[in-house]
């Protein structure tokens, strides 16, 4: 099986955007082609991770759009649709293409447009992944949240203060990012005093509605070094996808994402690593308490001890193991088909140490981008080169 | 309409909280087509036969279209009697209004002893994105059980 390498990547602006779908996608792929130094005729495959385009546009078939856009026919298109996992799965897919032989050179682009809708719709468009007798009702992704939390903050006696840090972290980190939503501070008491959205949960756990696009280009490691300086790409050394129960309370410990679990120990094993060689990570914090499950799945702390890390302060920038560089979704914002290529994305730029005011040492990141309330998991390590 | 959707065993019949048994002893809920280790469905469980502990419950502030403001919901576990060793049986749904006409929630925690209580329509089918025709709307609450 080939080793597979990241030549070249971009993200957009994430925020509120003018651009409709279209546009944010052939924003992010003419940026990432530019960094790759390749041009649209160069791709075999064309991958566009988007959840709801149709839902939330009416706009479908958006990757033969961007093909079209982009001058890249005739490549091989398709759309990844995995919920909010959906840029994770598109770069299972992507990976997957390379590593099979069947392209030698793919491109993966992320979008989403949601911010021309309310509050309201976009919860029920993300609401609609759910089962029947879940959505009847009224269930919402946030509501979840507040039960996983409450239920959490019971079992493991952590203060509901270690959530509200979370955010505080996430938002010191934004303040780095260009591309960031957020690029903006908030302190612990504004956080605890936002207004109640899924108690115990408040405004500031939960990320924002957001629009913007990323993109990747993947290419054999055996030939990287053709379209990039070596110490300028990265290596995907361990990925690994996983599902959970799609009836969430079927589970049969609720704070405990089955997926992350066995998506992580696919990766790791395919990386030949554990989780304390991990320097640096990007986890899918769509709620604060998603983190603490996260870093506990992943293995990084004990059960009931990720609220602990970050206390600590571990998981900070300065910290032993740094979460969320980038901001996070909490910060940086979560449109949705792009959020796991964007995460991929900070882990490019920490390994190859481009990370500007945001780098931290780190030879290998990882990852982990969940859809639904944990349902699907995609968890993928980067190795840099230098 | 699909079986899976619907809590009720049809119209003109009294609703039941259906859930699924399967070979082996598992029960779930909602219902799946193949149980816990690949086991076939045998059978059928009326979920209102049984009492439940809530695990875990929230009050949700933003709500979609067509669901009251505010929404409380709590993820319940049934007792299913010392019988029973598959995996536990929970459901998710919404807490019961008072029955004072104030519109207000029944107050629960965690552990609190509840019980099933039928409502005709739990959000308005088609104010959100979902066909009004692909599921059924109405279901089961929760209140608490008077000690």
């Amino acid at each position: 099986m080939e080793r597979v390498a990241i030549i070249g990547a971009s993200m957009t602006r994430f925020g509120q955007r003018d651009a409709w779908v279209n546009e944010l996608l052939a924003e992010a792929g003419e940026a990432a082609l530019d960094d790759a130094g390749i041009g649209g005729g160069d791709l075999d495959h064309l991958y566009v991770s988007n959840m709801a385009s149709g839902e939330f546009e009416g706009q479908t078939g958006v990757p033969n759009a961007l093909a079209h856009d982009l001058g890249a026919m005739p490549a091989y298109t398709a759309r990844i649709d995995q919920t909010s996992s959906s840029g994770g799965a598109g770069v299972y897919a992507a990976w997957q293409s390379i590593a099979s032989g069947a392209s030698d050179c793919t491109m993966l682009v992320g979008g989403e447009k949601m911010t021309h809708r309310t509050t309201a719709e976009a919860t029920d468009v993300i609401a609609s992944l759910t089962h029947p007798v879940e959505y009847k009702h009224g269930v919402t992704l946030p509501s979840f949240a507040g039960l996983t939390a409450r239920l959490y903050l019971d079992e493991y006696d952590a203060p509901r203060e270690s959530l509200g840090k979370v955010a505080v972290k996430n938002h010191r980190n934004g303040v780095d990012n260009p591309h960031a939503q957020f690029q903006k501070e908030v302190d612990l008491d504004t956080v605890l005093e936002s207004p109640v959205v899924a108690d115990p949960l408040r405004l500031y756990d939960f990320c924002p509605i957001t629009d913007g696009s990323a993109a990747l280009v993947f290419c054999p490691e055996s030939v990287a070094a053709e379209y990039v300086p070596e110490d300028e790409y990265a290596v995907v050394s361990g990925i690994g996808g996983a599902t959970d129960t799609h009836v969430v309370h079927e589970r049969a410990d609720p704070t405990t994402m089955g997926g992350v679990a066995d998506s992580s120990d696919i990766a790791y094993e395919m990386a030949g690593i554990g989780p304390d060689d991990v320097d640096v990570a990007e986890l899918h914090d769509m709620f604060t308490i998603l983190e603490f499950l996260q870093s506990e799945d992943l293995g990084f702390f004990e059960k009931g001890e990720g609220w602990k890390a970050v206390e600590a302060g571990v998981t900070d920038r300065d910290g032993e193991l740094p979460i969320n560089t980038s901001g996070g979704l909490k910060s940086k914002g979560h449109p949705l088909g792009a959020s796991g290529v964007a995460q991929v994305y900070e882990i490019y730029e920490q390994v190859t140490g481009n990370a500007g005011p945001r780098q931290v040492e780190a030879d290998t990141g990882l990852a982990c981008n969940v859809g639904g309330f944990g349902n699907c998991v995609t968890t993928t390590i980067l190795e840099g080169t230098q | 309409m699909s079986d899976h959707a619907s809590d009720t065993a049809g119209s003109g019949e009294e609703p039941i909280f259906e859930a699924a048994e399967y070979a082996g002893g598992a029960v779930s809920y909602p219902p799946h087509p193949v149980g816990p280790d690949g086991t076939e469905r045998v059978g059928t469980v009326d979920l209102r036969e049984h009492e439940a502990r809530v695990i875990t419950w929230t009050m949700s502030t933003a709500t979609p279209p067509g669901v009251r403001e505010p929404n409380s919901l709590a993820i319940v576990e049934f007792e299913m009697g010392d019988d029973y060793d598959g995996p536990p049986v929970r459901a998710l749904g919404q807490i019961a209004e008072r029955e004072d006409d104030s519109g207000e929630t029944f107050d629960v925690a965690i552990e609190d002893r509840v019980e099933p209580v039928h409502a005709d329509e739990l959000r308005e089918p088609g104010a959100g994105i979902r066909e009004p025709e692909s599921q059924s709307w109405d279901g089961f609450r929760f209140r608490p059980v008077e000690e």
